[in-house]
């Protein structure tokens, strides 16, 4: 890589703390406002929220036919919905056919049930690579698909969202939808993982 | 404009990144500040919107799009956004850094701001559009092999490609033209799917892409 040397680059640091100070003594910005969405999507917005998505989903047949029918508004009656979220689509995994999200252009995600997207998701390797070789980069991230697994990659290139719904891991049958919900992880709700039994 | 950010099926990346179950979600306080000063920044600040603040993250240079990370181009994306509505003057970020840093230089003074002359006639980037959808689920379709503006959803691997629809998402206004402030310009938005092999010939691994794709990116094959 021909990088640019530190001693030309404004450090990343200063630059953002001279932003903040630009718009804020015009009264532009109020820092009290950024102090909200920082804490909005460390503490409240995250995967927790699509976690008791799919736990319901898996407990409660009839919600997950209308989230596979209507992503936006069954994840709406949980009370998730927002930037990131004006219509999500949720597709569902299974032994035979497997999706996985990408965003090739930016880093769309579905911001109300994830939060905002992990630092793999926005690397360039995974964004160039998903698309062309996905068996290849869900080796690398620990998935082994058996190879007669159809996979299906998607390219987040609208405001549409997806949110994968995996499989119930096996032996959770007397797990209650809490438990469950701690159960689910972010990745496998994007589909770089699947859910292995307790 | 295909540009920095257009990544998909592009090489010499390398591996990966490993997912981390406990990662925090700002990996540093600038992090936080500059997710927060983009957002902010967007629309109510500048007079902008998400679509040019994409297009503004496509005219970045590649040190500005990669160095920093996510949080990096997004920061310096809102600055060139800020710049565009002349809320900031050119240069005006880098002098207070600079005095930041204990030099003693001087800062450019606020130009008169000149925001677009564009009001949303609605919240968010679904519209309705009235007249009914050119194509059909099932339908083969081919993706156009150009683009009208500066700033464009359809990806460079896809274009030219033949795929087939999938799904019929509802209509949206059209990022290439709300990026430029040349209108919402609404249309039909269409989940597309397409062969591997098709996209990445012969030797590729066998699975299927989908993309949503905008009305007028879409051609019918006879």
């Amino acid at each position: 890589m021909n990088e640019t040397t530190p001693a030309e680059r404004l450090p990343i640091e200063g630059r953002t703390e001279a932003l903040e100070q630009l718009l804020t003594e015009r009264g532009l910005v109020d820092p009290a406002v950024l102090d909200g969405f920082i804490q909005t999507y460390e503490t409240s917005v995250g995967p927790m929220n699509g976690a008791k998505v799919i736990a319901k989903a898996w407990t409660d047949p009839e919600y997950r036919e209308r989230l596979l029918a209507d992503g936006t508004a069954a994840i709406a009656e949980l009370g998730f919905a927002g930037p990131g979220g004006e219509h999500i689509v949720v597709v569902e995994n299974t032994p035979t056919r497997h999706n996985v999200i990408v965003c090739t252009l930016c880093s769309c995600y579905p911001w109300p049930v994830l939060g905002l997207p992990p630092s793999w998701y926005k690397d360039p390797a995974y964004r160039a690579r998903v698309v062309r070789e996905p068996r290849a980069v869900l080796a690398e991230m620990g998935l082994q698909l058996p190879t007669d697994t159809e996979i299906v990659v998607r390219d987040s290139t609208s405001e549409v969202r997806w949110l994968v719904l995996p499989q119930r891991p096996p032996n959770t049958e007397n797990l209650s939808e809490p438990e469950l919900a701690h159960l689910v992880t972010r990745d496998s709700m994007i589909g770089v993982a699947i859910l292995t039994s307790l | 404009m295909s540009g920095i950010a257009d990544l998909g099926g592009t090489a010499g990346w390398g591996r990966v990144m490993a997912p981390t179950a406990t990662a925090p979600v700002f990996a540093r306080p600038w992090e936080g500040r500059a997710f927060a000063l983009a957002l902010v920044s967007m629309s109510r600040v500048s007079g902008r919107n998400r679509d040019a603040f994409r297009h503004a993250l496509e005219r970045l240079d590649r040190d500005d799009y990669f160095q920093d990370g996510y949080y990096g181009r997004w920061l310096i994306g809102a600055e060139l956004m800020l710049v565009d509505s002349a809320i900031l003057a050119p240069g005006a970020v880098e002098a207070r850094t600079r005095r930041l840093h204990g030099e003693d230089v001087e800062e450019p003074l606020a130009p008169e701001p000149n925001k677009p002359d564009y009001a949303p006639t609605a919240a968010g980037s679904l519209r309705t559009v009235t007249r009914p959808s050119v194509f059909a689920v099932g339908q083969v379709v081919r993706a156009t092999g150009t683009h009208l503006t500066g700033h464009t959803r359809l990806p460079a691997y896809l274009r030219g490609h033949l795929g087939v629809i999938e799904l019929v998402q509802p209509a949206a206004l059209l990022p290439d033209t709300h990026a430029l402030f040349l209108g919402e310009n609404p249309q039909h938005v269409y989940t597309v799917r397409f062969d591997s092999r098709e996209l990445w010939g012969a030797d590729a691994e066998l699975f299927e892409v989908t993309a949503e794709l905008y009305e007028s990116y879409l051609e019918p094959v006879s």
